[in-house]
C-alpha cells in the first residue's frame, strides 16, 4: 500500500486546437515528497497542475490520486478526496478580512448538510483561525482587507486557505511570483515548514533556482509541454539539456561544478 | 436555536420595527394601511432580490415568481375553495419555489446581464401563458376574495395589515440568520470568487441554486401577499416586466446593506408612487425616476445607507 504513489499520471496529454500543450506526461509522485516543476513560461507548467487538479480536462491520459482515478474530475471533487492548490495569482476573497476569508475556507471544510446553516462565527472556528494565522504569519494583520494586503501576505493567504482542509497533496503554482526578493525565503520558509509538520506531499512551480535547490527533493523540468528531466535537484540543475532549455545556459563551468558537488 | 436568534442585533430591530409598524396599523387610515401592505409584499420579493444581490446576481423577472406566488393564491380559491390566510401563503411560497427549483437548474449556469436577461424571458414566457390562456384568467385575471383566518373572515384589511406584518418579519428573520450561517456567507465569496469557492471544495452552482430558491420563494410569499392585499390578479399588475423592473428599481433604492433595508424602500416607493400620481398624474413616472437617479448620485448604498449615519445601525454591518 505504502509502495502505491501519491499522484501517478500516465501518458497525459492536452491540446488547444493545434497547440499542444502538455504531451506525454509520465510522472509518479510517492506521499511526503516535496517536488518542483520548473520551465520556461509557456512549457507546459501550469497546465499539467491545472489537468491534475480537474482545472482542466486532458485531451488524453490518465490521472491517479491515492490509487483512485480521478481524470477530468471536478475541482471540488478533486479538494473532498484531498488534493488541492493555490493560484499563480492569488484567490482570495478580496472585499473580506484576512480572519474572513479563513473563516469561510474553515467553514467549508469543517461543516457538511445542515451544519451549514450554523453561525460562520463560532467559538470553535474562531480559535482554529488563530491558530491558523499565527502559523501562517497574518495574525498581525488579521482585520485588514485582503484587497489591501501585500503581495507576500497575499499568497500566504490563499496557501493558508488551500490547506485548511487538511489535504494529502498541494500544488502551488508560483507561490513566490510577485512578491518582493527579500520576502520569497521567508515565505517559502513559512509555508514549508507548516506543511511539513503535516506530512502533506508538495509539488510547486518555481521560477527561482535558489528556491528549487533549497526546498525540494526532486525537480520535473518542462519544455515544449513535455518532461525532459526528472532528477534530484544537484543533478537537474547541472544537467546540460536543463540548463540549455529551462534556466538559460550560463556558460559557468565553475557554478556547474559546485551545483554538482552540492 | 432562539436564544442565539434573538441575540442578533438586526434581528432585534427587525421585531422592534416590524412590531412597531403592526401596531401603527391601528391609528392610520385605512389608504395608509393598504400603501403599507403593498409596500411589505412588494418588500418581501425585494428582500428575495437582495439575497441574490449580494452574490453579485440581478434578477430582472422577478416578476415571475411574485405572479407564481398570486396566482396561486388566486387559482387555490378557484379550484380548491381556499381562501385561509396561513394556506394562501404556504401555497404562494412552495409553487414559487417549485418552479424556482427547475428553472434554477438552467440560470445557475449564467452570471452577470446573461443571468438577468434569461430572469426576464422566463417572466414574459408566464405573461405570454397567463395572456392566451382562457383557464388561467386571461388578460382579466381573477378577483381574491377577503383572506379569512382559521374560519374567521374579518370586515376590515386590518387583520390582514397585521398578519403580512408577521410574515414579512418571520421572513426578514429567517434570511437574517441564513445571511450569518455558512451557506448564506458564501454570497461575498461568491461574488468576490467562485474559483476559490470550488477550491474549497464548495459547488458554487449548488450554492446560486439554493439562493435562487429562496429569492424565489420569498417573491412567491410577496406576490401572495400582494393577491390579498389586493383582491385581484391579472397578468399585467402580476407578471408584466414592468413588475420585475418595479422590484429592481427598490432594491437599488433600498441599497443592500440590511434585510429591513427593502422593507423600507418598498413602502418609501409606495407612498412616492402615489404622491408621485397626486401631483402629476400624467407625469408621475419621471418623478419617481427623478428619485432613482438622484439616490443613485447621491445615496450609491441606498436609503440604509443614510440609516447607516446613525451609529447603533451602523455596527450593525458588522456584527
Amino acid at each position: 500500500m505504502s509502495d502505491t504513489p501519491i499522484l501517478s499520471v500516465t501518458d497525459l496529454q492536452k491540446t488547444f486546437g493545434a497547440v499542444t500543450a502538455a504531451k506525454d506526461i509520465n510522472v509518479d509522485i510517492p506521499s511526503g515528497q516535496i517536488v518542483g516543476v520548473i520551465g520556461a513560461n509557456g512549457a507546459g507548467k501550469t497546465t499539467f497542475v491545472n489537468m491534475v487538479t480537474g482545472y482542466l480536462k486532458p485531451s488524453s491520459g490518465i490521472i491517479k490520486f491515492r490509487g483512485e482515478d480521478i481524470t477530468g474530475i471536478a475541482p471540488r471533487l478533486a479538494v473532498h478526496r484531498g488534493l488541492t492548490r493555490s493560484f499563480q495569482v492569488s484567490q482570495v476573497f478580496m472585499t473580506l478580512s484576512v480572519r474572513q476569508n479563513l473563516l469561510s475556507a474553515l467553514a467549508l471544510a469543517r461543516r457538511q448538510g445542515g451544519a451549514m446553516l450554523m453561525p460562520i462565527s463560532a467559538p470553535d472556528l474562531l480559535q482554529e483561525c488563530d491558530e491558523i494565522m499565527e502559523r501562517y504569519k497574518l495574525t498581525d494583520v488579521a482585520d485588514q482587507l485582503a484587497s489591501a494586503l501585500s503581495q507576500g501576505s497575499r499568497k500566504l493567504l490563499d496557501i493558508a486557505m488551500a490547506v485548511v482542509s487538511g489535504p494529502k497533496m498541494l500544488l502551488l503554482d508560483e507561490p513566490t511570483s510577485g512578491v518582493a526578493a527579500e520576502e520569497k525565503f521567508a515565505i517559502m520558509d513559512t509555508v514549508m515548514s507548516a506543511l511539513k509538520a503535516t506530512g502533506t506531499t508538495v509539488l510547486f512551480i518555481e521560477h527561482d533556482m535558489e528556491i528549487v535547490e533549497r526546498y525540494v527533493d526532486r525537480v520535473l523540468a518542462f519544455f515544449s509541454g513535455e518532461v525532459i528531466c526528472d532528477a534530484p535537484p544537484a543533478e537537474a540543475l547541472v544537467d546540460p539539456k536543463v540548463r540549455e532549455l529551462v534556466i538559460g545556459d550560463t556558460h559557468d563551468a565553475g557554478q556547474q561544478e559546485e551545483l554538482s558537488h552540492a | 436555536m432562539l436564544g442565539a436568534t434573538l441575540s442578533d442585533k438586526t434581528v432585534r430591530l427587525v421585531i422592534i420595527a416590524l412590531l412597531a409598524l403592526a401596531a401603527s396599523g391601528f391609528f392610520l387610515p385605512a389608504w395608509v394601511v393598504n400603501n403599507l401592505m403593498f409596500g411589505l409584499a412588494r418588500g418581501a420579493a425585494v428582500l428575495g432580490l437582495l439575497v441574490l444581490w449580494r452574490t453579485g446576481l440581478m434578477s430582472f423577472g422577478h416578476g415571475l415568481y411574485f405572479g407564481v406566488g398570486a396566482y396561486s393564491v388566486a387559482l387555490a380559491e378557484q379550484w380548491l375553495g381556499l381562501s385561509d390566510f396561513a394556506i394562501r401563503i404556504l401555497i404562494a411560497l412552495l409553487a414559487a419555489a417549485v418552479v424556482s427549483v427547475f428553472l434554477g437548474f438552467i440560470l445557475r449556469r449564467y452570471r452577470d446581464i446573461f443571468f438577468a436577461m434569461l430572469s426576464l424571458a422566463f417572466s414574459m414566457v408566464l405573461y405570454g401563458i397567463l395572456v392566451k390562456t382562457e383557464a388561467l384568467g386571461s388578460t382579466d385575471g381573477f378577483s381574491v376574495s377577503q383572506t379569512s383566518f382559521f374560519g374567521w373572515v374579518p370586515e376590515d384589511k386590518l387583520p390582514l395589515f397585521v398578519a403580512c406584518v408577521g410574515v414579512c418579519l418571520v421572513l426578514a428573520v429567517l434570511v437574517q440568520m441564513y445571511l450569518r450561517s455558512t451557506l448564506g456567507r458564501l454570497t461575498t465569496a461568491i461574488r468576490d470568487n467562485e474559483i476559490r469557492v470550488e477550491y474549497l471544495g464548495f459547488s458554487v452552482s449548488l450554492a446560486i441554486h439554493i439562493k435562487y430558491v429562496i429569492s424565489a420563494a420569498l417573491a412567491g410569499a410577496a406576490g401572495g401577499m400582494m393577491a390579498m392585499a389586493l383582491g385581484q390578479v391579472d397578468p399585467d399588475s402580476m407578471v408584466y416586466w414592468t413588475v420585475s423592473g418595479e422590484l429592481v428599481f427598490i432594491t437599488i433604492m433600498a441599497g443592500p446593506g440590511s434585510v429591513l433595508a427593502p422593507f423600507i424602500g418598498a413602502i418609501i416607493f409606495e407612498f412616492l408612487r402615489t404622491y408621485a400620481f397626486e401631483i402629476a398624474p400624467h407625469a408621475w413616472q419621471l418623478i419617481v425616476g427623478a428619485t432613482l437617479l438622484l439616490i443613485i448620485f447621491f445615496l450609491p448604498g441606498g436609503i440604509w445607507s443614510l440609516l447607516e449615519r446613525i451609529p447603533f445601525i451602523r455596527r450593525l454591518r458588522h456584527e
